[in-house]
């Protein structure tokens, strides 16, 4: 990413270094950082801010920038009423739940289907891609009756986190991106390993995973992240307020809590996935970026 | 590492063989293959593939209390007379062709802009993909309580007011609903487009910008025939995917207008899934309305995909 700075883009850089291409570039800098920081940062501070004030200076016109009274007692309340230590527990759960789920069974698959392609691996991997073409919303009502009466067990998925957690490991992008980075490991190193003695899972274990760190990385981000924002599915499968979500949790207060509380619970409930971002982004986009065609 | 040591004997005995035949190694390396396979194919079969069947086998069937018996047509017959049923496929294609004409253009600008500009790159790429990370709900009710908060303290209508423009009343407004919506839900999303086209963007040869310069062509011209010709699979791909997504609208009605919204203002086919399957107790009805929406989906991808490879 680095190198990109130097190539010609839609202006050239030397139209941007003279006299009025200079001073047109540098005002357009600026209204694009104030913009953008208005745009995106504006309402994360609004919200920040206004779960400081008091309901009567929340419906003040006009409304005040900086709260006068700055006081945490909505994020207090929101904390003790909502529970949101319960909350934020189960979330972060069910999250490192999805994340060893993932890395483990779809590892193993994108390993098998890149290295030991067994036959009629491809007609398998083709039936799991198709899925990505399924709307989620479509499955939503069959998956939930699979979910309380499992075929042939006849077990009630309802409220254990297995019922999120199994059903995360069906995601085929996931798998499609593991398999086409382990594509690119050399079959070299795989003979390699043979010679020595090494089977499939030490290859695996010794060789694959350890060069594929970015990558697994960028799965289990995406797999917190993913549980964290998931709101439908969660909902229904963990019905009983001690197994929510913390959105979930959140939403199921909404009704009967005031506005700020509810305000300051989704901003707690917001901090994680900023700072994972915040220490992740680089990860974050170069997987983002990862998976799409180079057009 | 206990389960590496435990398979080696395995693998020893297998060497120390070696006059096992080519159709024996085959089968052993299939057998191995689909060990590592095993837990992903029992996922899938589980939870995607067997529900997809059953989607469309629930769809021809009605339980009730326990009985399980067959329908034939009901349940879409049942499903098309519900008066939210035309309404909410008004709205998901309002909000679709909305989020296209908004949600569509806007992050493909913001990209080219981004990309023209040679500082403050990376704080800008983490501001547009910041709120992406917020969890939907915590977004959503920042919308619904702050920013469309209809009386003159709302953040919008402040900024309206403090602009001499006229206020409105936003949620609770039926015009005003899907507009709302759209731009809560661009917010929310446009992240990750902004990224995927800037890696595009970035993926362009100078070259073509130097050549189209000197054969006189202007900014616009430029961005029409190099930009838009170069980025074109990217753009068609993330077209289609938004399409997809913004046709199962959920969340946003659900937070923002209480589900359904005034009069059904609000109302998505995807938000009808919900209250059918589980509000109504009729999860056949829900199944058909789902299969329905798998049919619109598919015939619009089919049709899409047509007149986009037309072109070439």
């Amino acid at each position: 990413m680095a190198q990109d700075s130097g190539s010609r883009t839609l202006i050239s850089a030397a139209q941007l270094r003279r006299g009025k291409g200079k001073y047109l570039y540098w005002t357009l800098l600026t209204l694009v950082v104030l913009g953008f920081t208005l745009v995106f940062i504006g309402p994360l501070y609004w919200m920040v801010t206004g779960a400081l004030k008091t309901g009567q200076e929340v419906a003040q016109t006009p409304p005040t920038l900086w709260p006068r009274h700055p006081n945490f007692s909505n994020y207090v309340s929101a904390w003790q009423n909502l529970n949101l230590s319960k909350l934020l527990f189960n979330t972060f759960y069910y999250a490192a739940g999805a994340v060893l789920f993932q890395l483990v069974l779809d590892t193993a698959a994108a390993y098998a289907f890149s290295k030991l392609r067994p036959a009629l691996g491809n007609v398998i991997l083709g039936a799991m891609l198709a899925t990505l073409m399924i709307p989620t919303i479509v499955l939503v009502v069959p998956q939930y009756v699979t979910v309380i009466d499992l075929p042939i067990l006849h077990l009630n998925m309802l409220d254990s986190p297995f019922a999120i957690w199994l059903p995360l490991v069906t995601n085929a992008f996931n798998i499609f991106l593991l398999k086409r980075f382990f594509d690119s490991i050399p079959e070299e190193l795989m003979a390699a390993a043979q010679v020595d003695g090494a089977g499939p899972l030490r290859t695996l274990w010794s060789i694959i995973l350890p060069m594929s760190r970015p990558i697994l990385g960028v799965v289990s981000i995406f797999a917190v992240t993913y549980v964290w924002k998931d709101f439908l599915w969660p909902k229904l499968v963990m019905p009983s307020p001690e197994t929510r979500t913390v959105s979930v949790g959140i939403y199921a207060f909404s009704g009967g809590s005031s506005q700020n509380e509810i305000i300051a619970a989704s901003v707690i409930a917001a901090i994680p996935t900023v700072i994972i971002f915040l220490l992740f982004q680089r990860n974050i986009m170069s997987g983002l970026t990862a998976g799409s065609v180079k057009g | 590492m206990a389960i590496i040591t435990a398979t080696r004997p395995v693998d020893a005995s297998s060497a120390a063989a070696p006059a096992t035949t080519r159709r024996g190694r085959k089968l052993r390396d299939n057998l191995t293959g689909y060990t590592f396979l095993a837990g992903a194919i029992l996922c899938f079969a589980v939870f995607t593939w067997y529900p997809m069947v059953r989607g469309i086998i629930m769809s021809f069937q009605r339980t009730r209390r326990g009985v399980t018996t067959w329908v034939g047509w009901d349940n879409y017959t049942r499903i098309f007379a519900d008066p939210s049923f035309w309404p909410a496929w008004k709205n998901t294609v309002y909000f679709t062709v909305l989020a296209l004409v908004i949600g569509y253009a806007v992050p493909f600008f913001v990209a080219i802009l981004l990309n023209e500009l040679r500082h403050a790159k990376g704080y800008l790429r983490i501001l547009v993909y910041l709120p992406v990370m917020l969890p939907p709900a915590s977004a959503l009710f920042l919308f619904k309580f702050y920013a469309y908060d209809p009386s003159d303290a709302g953040l919008f209508n402040a900024v309206l007011k403090f602009l001499h423009l006229p206020t409105s009343q936003w949620m609770q407004s039926p015009s005003a609903t899907m507009p709302a919506m759209v731009i809560a839900s661009t917010w929310m999303n446009m992240g990750s487009a902004v990224l995927i086209y800037l890696a595009s963007l970035q993926n362009i040869p100078g070259e073509l910008y130097e050549a189209a310069e000197l054969d006189g062509a202007g900014l616009w011209r430029r961005i029409w025939n190099v930009t838009i010709p170069q980025t074109k699979l990217i753009l068609g791909l993330l077209a289609m995917m938004q399409i997809v997504a913004t046709m199962q609208v959920f969340v946003e009605p659900l937070i923002l207008a209480n589900g359904a919204g005034t009069q059904d203002s609000a109302t998505t086919v995807a938000y009808l899934i919900y209250q059918h399957g589980f509000f109504q107790n009729d999860l056949n009805g829900a199944a058909a309305l789902g299969v329905v929406m798998l049919g619109a989906l598919a015939v619009f991808s089919a049709f899409y995909l047509r007149l986009t490879t037309k072109n070439d």
